[in-house]
């Protein structure tokens, strides 16, 4: 049976619509509407009664008149179609190819919205993925199936940053297929170039979904891109029982077309203008990341987000670090100072790090020395705020070894280049080389087997090397 | 009662997880209906003339207007009786592991139907009354052991009272009934071991009581400075990543309660997980049984359906109470219940009711003081005037940690302990990082008398030093940061010291630590003994002209420091600390020196 033509539009306002006199219309139905001049757009049942139905258009209702426009329900909410052959392509906001391939053929046909994971059936993400970074993998780990946002800054390297995770990305134990799904929204041209690039460069492209909605693509579409970037994802992880990586950038500009819709609808409004429901909407996508019980695959996604003025208690970056298992945030003092990546790891958090590391994951001595390395360098921050205040006289001797401590770990530790991959071993080693630098009695976070084990070889070699330049300058004079 | 002409109306309107149906006439507020051709459960929550709104407890997608609305004529209850323990329900206590294999895959799909307690599993009755005994509501009928920690308590129906008429012994299923009462009227009951009971209704008690004994959770900073009594309330407010939820797992795995009901409550799906993996791993400190035989999960995760997070509070709750009224201490966790106000404030918007504060409803805080109101301290119903409590710990999540919104504000008219979470302190990874200035807890007089019977009135005395060392700390830290730490004394600066011990040895805890994770009160005075012993004789030692430089360099404040890694079945290590830093100060004092330099 033909779906029914309806030409009963009657209230415009912005993405919204209103259409009269409808029957058998379901919630949640997705709508074609069709233009007068035969262009088609779609759109999606927002609410509805028995006789009308609000429809959100996304790619906005430019154009639509209620007098010549004509729009079917066509029985079934938005789909994907998802095939393996989708790695190395590239889709609009919409999902339909825009690389100039033809289209996929589908292997199958899923909701793009998904349905809950059940907690039950979930299994708790324990694997290090080492991502090359010392600032992740030494202080913030990262393991398959979290969930762990980039907080940025306008004119920070997020997506230098971002490009490079998806670069080097490994897991250590087991060599399962890596996938990187990419979603952008609301990004420049130039943004979404640099990825493509960056991905072509690399040879990256090829194990590479991208779904991309621009700057100037219509913003509701917005809505439903990183639905399509997560639909694919899990297709491909629990179908395919590969290890996705999903990177959606920028998570402001979907908050904002949230808005957009929530203020059309004259809801009242949460913080800021956002929706109440925001939380709810971002938990939808967010909570598709995860492992299942029984599957090889995993889904591990990297949210980036602007925080407008840099302000971390602003809805969005707020909403998202109650969802997520910690946060990535940049420093824009660090950034200054030139320091890429400028991971400021002080407010940055991995919520999952205590299960994926330790003694046949990392190493034994991981945590203990995280642990240590965050409260030297809290430390060392401290003394030298004092120390400007005050001057450097005011310091103790424990304070000023403090104050170098912080500076040398900004310099060696933080400070990588953009291709430069350090394993996990190499990040370890150099933590303790920065701990050598204060007295071993501060050293209060670790467990003495692993001080005895790990950084007495290195303060006797250090004894050693100073006694010797000391003979040698002896000798000298 | 329940009449025979069953109530059915239409869809008129769906707007995400409401839905408006008509020809409701005769429903009743918060009955629960079922929407559509599926079956989706809801609720009535809103009656106008015969148009009722229902929340629908299920993703309402593909909904259509003029599908049916059935009245069930129940309100929403929760099923009760052996089996709840170790269960792992959703907010409207479906158990996840049923809906996996209805469902037949990872993901909970909709209209699924499954009971909360299993029917077809036998339970050994043993039975503790006789035919022609009198019994009045409440009474324990007999027991079934549930887990290796539980022993679940058969009891007769509040409103029930008379004369055992036949009771049996032996293994039967929840629904097979195990007792008849006839009452006065000469009216005969069946009791089985399943009862039902509404979850909006909070159970009746024979007498409440105050909450005087205290809940130990082996955390030194709750223990010891801001204590939490059994039936008592309490609230964890902070912002995102300042560790409310490692603070709600430590508790729910070292508190000494009896019963542990966990509710997560649009949180994290992996939290859920991870409890469910974790828990049967563990040792209770107390029995050696893994945590999980007394643990019951609760979890309506952030992205599973709005309105059944409401619902999942009330859930928690009203189990909660089950277990007290059978003689219990139960902790009740409630994680967040910022996301249960934030459920109130969507269906509050979608009825388009007139907002109040930040957009939720005018009545959130009389909701929220009626759910902590339902914990307490009691004497139970029934004749053996047993005594139950259940303990609230509710997380809230602050937007933009921004203590004055609504939802906390709400929560501290109510709760009686706040440990506010500090982010500083979480980014110096000083955890559990709950503030030690700005946290209270009304219940430390009442607990304070209970801790000095026990420690011979050294507990009340070492709680206020530690408490006015720190807060001397403070205001000695704000002159260093205009001065300089020159313009100190050198009392002043061992009262730094000192202070600065109390934070990193003592309230300093790793609970990814083996041995750290616990602490008993044992342990916890032994360790805060010895930091102010060494304060006491320290400072007696620099008015006898002893260098501070010395002083602050001796070898056994390292001890100090390592105090936390000792284990509970060697704390006597603790005292022999106590006398070397006796010993050793006193030497300290005997050589004396020259003044002070430093």
């Amino acid at each position: 049976m033909l779906p029914k033509e309806y030409s009963t539009i009657s209230n415009l306002s912005g993405p919204l619509m209103v259409v009269e006199r409808i029957r058998d219309v379901r919630y949640d139905e997705l709508a074609e509407i069709r233009l007068s001049n035969g262009e088609r757009r779609r759109g999606r049942v927002l609410e509805i009664t028995e006789d009308r139905a609000l429809v959100q258009v996304y790619e906005g209702s430019t154009g639509i008149d209620a007098d010549t426009t004509k729009i079917r329900f066509l029985g079934d909410v938005l789909m994907l179609p998802v095939a393996k052959s989708m790695l190395g392509r590239i889709f609009n906001g919409r999902g339909a190819p825009i690389d100039g391939g033809a289209d996929i053929i589908p292997e199958t046909f899923l909701d793009v919205n998904g349905n809950p994971m059940n907690p039950y059936s979930r299994d708790y993400p324990s694997e290090f993925i080492q991502t090359g970074i010392s600032t992740i993998d030494g202080m913030n780990p990262l393991v398959r199936g979290q969930k762990l946002p980039i907080f940025s800054g306008s004119g920070m390297p997020h997506n230098r940053m971002a490009a490079q995770i998806a670069r080097q990305s490994t897991v250590i134990s087991g060599h399962a297929a890596f996938a990187v799904v990419f979603a952008a929204m609301g990004i420049t041209f130039e943004e979404a170039s640099f990825f493509m690039e960056d991905f072509r460069k690399t040879g990256a492209l090829e194990r590479t979904v991208m779904f991309v909605n621009l700057a100037d693509d219509p913003a509701i579409e917005r809505i439903a891109t990183p639905r399509l970037a997560l639909t694919c994802a899990e297709y491909l992880a629990f179908e395919h029982d590969m290890h996705v990586l999903v990177i959606l950038t920028d998570l402001t500009n979907y908050c904002e077309a949230l808005r957009e819709i929530s203020a059309a609808r004259k809801e009242v409004p949460g913080r800021r203008g956002y929706p109440g429901y925001l939380y709810t909407d971002l938990a939808t996508m967010y909570e598709r990341a995860g492992r299942l019980r029984g599957k090889d695959g995993s889904i591990t996604q990297f949210p980036i987000l602007t925080m407008p003025e840099d302000d971390k208690t602003h809805p969005i970056p707020d909403l998202t670090g109650y969802i997520t298992e910690g946060q990535i945030i940049l420093g824009r003092s660090l950034h200054r100072k030139g320091i890429y990546p400028p991971v400021d790891v002080m407010p940055s958090l991995s919520r999952l790090k205590d299960k994926g590391i330790g003694k046949g994951k990392t190493r034994e001595d991981h945590a203990d020395l995280m642990n240590q390395l965050f409260a030297a360098y809290s430390q060392g921050k401290e003394a030298k705020e004092l120390a400007v205040i005050l001057g450097d006289g005011a310091l103790s001797e424990e304070d000023k070894a403090f104050a170098k401590f912080a500076d040398l770990f900004e310099d060696t530790y933080v400070r990588q280049g953009e291709y430069e991959n350090r394993t996990i071993e190499e990040t370890l080693q150099l933590g303790w080389e920065l701990l050598t630098v204060v007295p071993v009695k501060e050293l209060k976070r670790i467990r003495d087997a692993y001080i005895e084990k790990y950084l007495q070889p290195m303060l006797v070699e250090k004894a050693e090397n100073s006694e010797q330049s000391r003979q040698a300058a002896l000798t000298e004079a | 009662m329940a009449t025979d002409k069953k109530i059915q109306g239409t869809i008129a309107k769906i707007s995400g997880p409401l839905v408006v149906a008509k020809g409701m006439l005769g429903a009743s507020m918060y009955d629960v209906v079922r929407v559509g051709e599926a079956g989706l459960v809801g609720e009535i929550i809103e009656l106008r003339d015969d148009t009722a709104s229902v929340q629908v407890y299920e993703e309402t997608s593909g909904l259509m207007p003029g599908e049916i609305v059935v009245d069930t004529n129940e309100s929403l209850s929760v099923e009760l009786g052996p089996g709840l323990i170790e269960q792992f329900y959703d907010g409207i206590q479906r158990p996840l592991q049923s809906i996996e294999s209805v469902a037949n895959s990872p993901y909970i799909t909709r209209g699924i139907t499954v009971s909360a307690i299993n029917r077809t599993q036998k339970w050994d009755f043993v039975p503790s009354v006789k035919t022609g005994d009198k019994v009045v509501g409440g009474d324990i009928l007999g027991t079934v052991k549930e887990t290796v920690l539980v022993e679940h308590r058969i009891m007769v129906p509040p409103a029930i009272s008379g004369t055992v008429k036949d009771i049996k012994s032996g293994s039967f299923t929840v629904e097979e009934p195990v007792v008849v009462i006839e009452d006065e009227r000469g009216k005969r009951h069946e009791v089985a071991m399943l009862t039902r009971w509404p979850v909006r209704k909070p159970r009746p008690v024979a007498r409440r009581l105050p909450p005087e004994v205290p809940l130990s959770t082996g955390q030194r900073v709750v223990d010891m400075f801001f204590p939490i009594a059994r039936g008592g309330t309490a609230c964890v407010p902070g912002p995102f990543g300042s560790g409310k939820t490692v603070i709600q797992h430590q508790l729910a795995k070292w508190a000494d309660a009896e019963i542990v009901v966990y509710i997560g409550c649009g949180e994290r799906g992996n939290e859920m997980t991870d409890v469910l993996l974790e828990f049967p791993e563990l040792e209770d400190p107390r029995s050696g049984q893994p945590l999980m035989k007394r643990t019951l999960l609760i979890a309506n995760t952030s992205n599973m359906p709005v309105a059944a997070r409401e619902a999942s509070i009330y859930t928690g709750i009203t189990i909660a109470e089950y277990f007290r009224d059978m003689g219990y201490s139960v902790a009740l966790m409630a994680d967040s219940t910022s996301r249960w106000a934030e459920a109130l404030r969507e269906m509050s918007g979608r009825l388009e009711e007139m907002p109040g504060e930040e957009g939720y409803p005018a009545y959130l805080g009389t909701r929220m003081a009626s759910f902590y109101e339902r914990a307490g301290r009691a004497i139970c119903l029934g004749k053996d005037g047993r005594e139950g409590a259940v303990s609230v710990i509710g997380a809230v999540s602050p937007p933009g940690g921004d203590l004055s919104e609504p939802v906390t504000q709400n929560t501290l008219r109510v709760a009686k302990v706040f440990w506010g979470l500090d982010a500083q302190l979480a980014y110096q990874r000083h955890f559990p990082a709950i503030n030690w200035l700005s946290s209270y807890s009304l219940y430390t007089d009442t607990l304070g008398e209970y801790w000095d019977n026990e420690y011979d009135g050294e507990w009340s005395e070492m709680r206020i030093k530690a408490m006015s060392l720190l807060e001397e700390e403070d205001q000695l830290k704000e002159i260093v940061r205009l001065v300089g730490i020159d313009a100190l004394s050198k009392e002043e600066r061992m009262t730094m010291e000192t202070s600065k011990s109390l934070r990193e040895d003592f309230l300093h805890q790793n609970s990814f630590h083996e041995i750290d994770t616990y602490a008993s009160m044992d342990k916890q005075v032994k360790m805060l003994r010895n930091i102010l012993t060494f304060h006491r004789l320290g400072m007696q030692a620099l008015s006898r002209g002893a260098l501070l430089r010395e002083l602050i360099n001796m070898p056994i404040r390292e001890e100090i420091a390592r105090m936390r890694y000792v284990e509970e079945s060697g704390l006597s290590k603790l005292d022999e600390l106590e006398d070397k830093i006796k010993d050793e100060l006193s030497k300290l004092t005997e050589a004396g020196g020259e003044e002070d330099v430093a």
